[in-house]
């Protein structure tokens, strides 16, 4: 039944032996119906022999023709072609009979497995199109698309070459990539990897990178080259190998030599055949096959298991590694936090707010504004000319709390015109001064605070709008020092943003680097999967530092590194820690580069599209959720524990099968179980790597 | 140098069998057999020619297993 399911997976060669199986079957169970002894009776049962092990009687002359003396081929020739000798005709056919119908069954089961997983792993985009003169479109070969030309993507297709979106929007799936089913929205002037797929609109993308630089082709070539760094276990394997095959030749001899010969000694019967059936059952038995394929299949299964959730591992080594972590180190910018710098608390004086509550109770038309609005809106325009990744955060901020009734989102680019923002000075080290003009906060400042406005003399600026123009100062303590004002100075971490308008300090706003959604919940994980000590290591300043660690629940921090003492941390933890214990790195792989090829293992996270890495590090997180990292422990550990259940289980059945074996109390069909049996159990076994509760926890 | 070659080979431990008999050719510095990916990864000697070199990989392939298959 099995074997006719299979059938559909079969290749050429595979369905040839299953013909030949059949037909040896058919045969043995006739010719065991004709009444026939002697000579006659062999020569009949050699036609199904042959039949069905020419080619591994041929393998096992060629083996020991090249010196390859003891493989499973020349085990399998020896026990049977004894079998014959012996007058066990009918064993010795069934037996080779048997072993094709386990080769066969394995061969098709890994097979299937081994495409399955492959496919789990392929991405790789079979063409790309090129727009022609004449509208139409042309299928190329991914590979001959040079650096620049546009290519289309319709939806559905993958994305074939990395680029820049020139015409069109859409929707893309970078599940392949990432694991992550979220999709992303795109529109012109998007940088786009490739391997995602376009899932709505048609998209003209330029390409920036060959197809063999693209994103694709460098994780295909680090996936399908995973294999190739072989895990202590796989070495193991090889190695056992190596000295037990021979080691069974030589039991299996000394089985079927010993005994009759003191047998003959001590004078009783010397029980040739008995012997030498015994020797032949316990080399049957002997067969490591389960134990030779299962540990490589279950690596493959463990790492592709992992690419499917968006894991990157670049060999079974990293993944044996990974299962032995004990200590996990972080960068923190980038890492657990989101590396951008957000306005997280607008805080307006008391005394300016209230005079500010009391218009909105005045019956201001623009009632749904707040003080801390108008606070960063006024920082904002003040802050709009400069580049400073602060200023950008205050600008977004204040895009985002959609401050401007009445105006579209895009409102402070439009400022930037210079039409309502003007006299900037940008005072190094301090911050900046400007005189803002707003329609949108006239009323506020001019009714909670005239006093002060007139004394400003600003009334000259007040023109066709109907407002006034303010002067602005936005900056650090230092520059509220030099005006001579009154503030506080709260013990936060974060930068201080204070803003002064018209010479009165009005509030400040806290800019600090927001925490990634799920960082707490990902230590929390590492630490319920087993790890002794997470670490965080970062070059922002002590207080900032303290901050995130209590609120993840970090170990140990140390902070105000530059970015070589990260390298020189790493080695005092590696100095530190035991000698199996294994010490990862997790960073953005932007400027981790050296402490990730440091560590023991290097994880690198949110690397979609960064090459560097993907280089320096063993692991690459393809999205930016920290939780992956717990994920793909559990991952490695599951396969580690599949690994040694196969390997435990197989030595063990085989051990126990050998001893019957030699005591005679196994047959050969119990040494076909041992063989085939265990061999088909293992495997499947295996394949149980492949399934990953992808569930964060 | 470093290349990759797609093979055809039926059982691990025939992979296995292939990727010493690869690395022990000469003008080979270090060869990877994966069953799983039927690849073949071969690092050359300084100087080795590749073409040669490659001869003797696919003819002691052939002789631990005589049923692979070395595509070029």
């Amino acid at each position: 039944m099995i074997l006719i399911a299979g059938c559909v997976f079969m290749t050429k060669k595979q369905k040839k032996v299953l013909y030949r199986i059949i037909a040896s079957f058919v045969l043995l169970v006739v010719i065991s119906l004709v009444p026939v002894e002697g000579w006659m009776k062999a020569a009949l049962y050699l036609i199904p022999y042959l039949l069905i092990g020419y080619d591994i009687l041929k393998k096992a002359v060629l083996g020991v023709a090249h010196g390859e003396v003891f493989d499973e081929n020349f085990l399998m020739a020896v026990a049977t072609v004894g079998a014959m000798l012996l007058g066990e005709y009918k064993e010795g056919a069934a037996v080779i009979l048997f072993y094709q119908i386990g080769e066969l069954f394995q061969s098709v089961a890994v097979g299937k497995s081994r495409r399955n997983i492959s496919a789990l792993m392929d991405i790789r985009p079979d063409y790309a199109n090129i727009e022609k003169e004449d509208g139409s479109l042309e299928q190329v070969d991914p590979d001959e698309v040079a650096i620049g030309t546009v290519i289309v993507v319709k939806p559905g297709e993958k994305i074939p070459i990395d680029g820049e979106i020139c015409e069109g929007s859409s929707v893309l799936n970078t599940s392949a990539l990432t694991g992550e089913s979220l999709p992303r929205e795109v529109a012109a002037g998007d940088m786009v990897v490739s391997g995602c797929v376009n899932m709505s609109g048609l998209l003209k993308i330029r390409t920036t990178r060959e197809f063999g630089e693209s994103t694709v082709s460098k994780i295909l070539d680090l996936v399908e080259n995973s294999s190739m760094k072989k895990a202590k276990a796989e070495n193991f394997i090889t190695r056992f190998a190596h000295y037990y095959t021979p080691a069974v030749c030589y039991s299996a001899l000394a089985l079927a030599l010993l005994p009759p010969i003191l047998n003959l000694i001590a004078g009783n019967p010397a029980n040739w055949a008995d012997w030498v059936t015994r020797a032949l059952t316990f080399l049957v038995i002997s067969c490591p096959c389960a134990l030779v394929i299962s540990i490589p299949l279950s690596f493959f299964g463990g790492i592709g298991g992992a690419s499917a959730n968006g894991i990157l591992v670049k060999g079974s080594n990293y993944l044996e590694m990974l299962s032995k972590t004990k200590y996990v180190v972080f960068d923190k910018t980038g890492t657990l936090t989101k590396g951008v710098f957000e306005v997280t608390e607008v805080v307006p004086d008391k005394k300016w707010a209230d005079s500010a509550a009391r218009e909105e109770a005045s019956g201001d038309v623009r009632a749904a504004r707040t003080a801390s609005d108008i606070l960063l809106e006024y920082a904002a325009l003040a802050e709009s000319y400069s580049d400073h990744p602060i200023s950008k955060s205050l600008r977004k901020a204040c895009g985002m709390s959609n401050v401007a009734i009445g105006m579209p989102n895009d409102y402070i680019g439009q400022e930037v015109e210079g039409a309502q923002v003007s006299d900037v000075e940008e005072i190094s080290g301090y911050g900046v001064r400007a005189r803002v003009r707003s329609e949108a906060f006239a009323d506020h400042t001019d009714n909670g605070k005239a006093g002060s406005a007139q004394a400003a003399g600003d009334t000259q600026t007040a023109g066709d709008m109907g407002t006034e123009s303010r002067e602005v100062a936005v900056g650090n303590a230092k520059l509220m020092r030099q005006m001579n004002l009154d503030f506080p100075e709260p013990d936060k971490a974060g930068t201080i943003v204070y803003v002064a308008i018209d010479g009165v300090y009005t509030g400040y706003i806290l800019i600090s680097d927001v925490l990634k959604e799920h960082s707490p919940a990902a230590i929390r994980e590492l630490k319920a999967a087993g790890i002794r000590k997470t670490v965080m290591l970062t070059g922002d300043n002590r207080r900032v530092a303290q901050a995130v660690a209590s609120e993840l629940h970090v170990d140990e921090v140390r902070s105000e590194l530059l970015p070589g003492d990260k390298v020189e941390q790493v080695e005092q933890l590696l100095a530190a820690k035991g000698r199996k214990e294994v010490l990862a790195f997790v960073g953005d792989g932007i400027n981790d580069a050296p402490v990730l090829s440091r560590a023991d293992v290097g994880i690198a996270m949110g690397a979609l599209g960064s090459d560097a890495a993907i280089e320096a590090a063993d692991i690459v997180l393809m999205d930016d959720d920290p939780r992956k990292i717990a994920l793909a422990m559990r991952i490695s550990r599951k396969c580690l524990r599949i690994v040694y259940e196969n390997i435990v289980f197989a030595l063990g059945v085989k051990a126990i099968c050998l001893i019957l074996g030699a005591l005679g109390y196994a047959g050969m069909w119990l040494a076909i179980f041992a063989d085939v049996g265990v061999m088909v159990i293992a495997v499947l076994n295996a394949v149980r790597c492949l399934k990953v509760d992808g569930r964060m926890r | 140098m470093k290349k990759t070659y797609k093979i055809e080979v039926d059982c691990a431990n025939c992979a296995r069998k292939m990727e010493e008999a690869a690395a022990k050719v000469e003008g080979v510095a270090a060869a990877t057999v994966s069953f799983m990916t039927q690849k073949m990864n071969v690092e050359f000697a300084e100087g080795a020619d590749v073409k040669s070199v490659m001869q003797n990989v696919v003819k002691a392939c052939k002789k631990v297993e005589s049923d692979c298959e070395v595509y070029l």
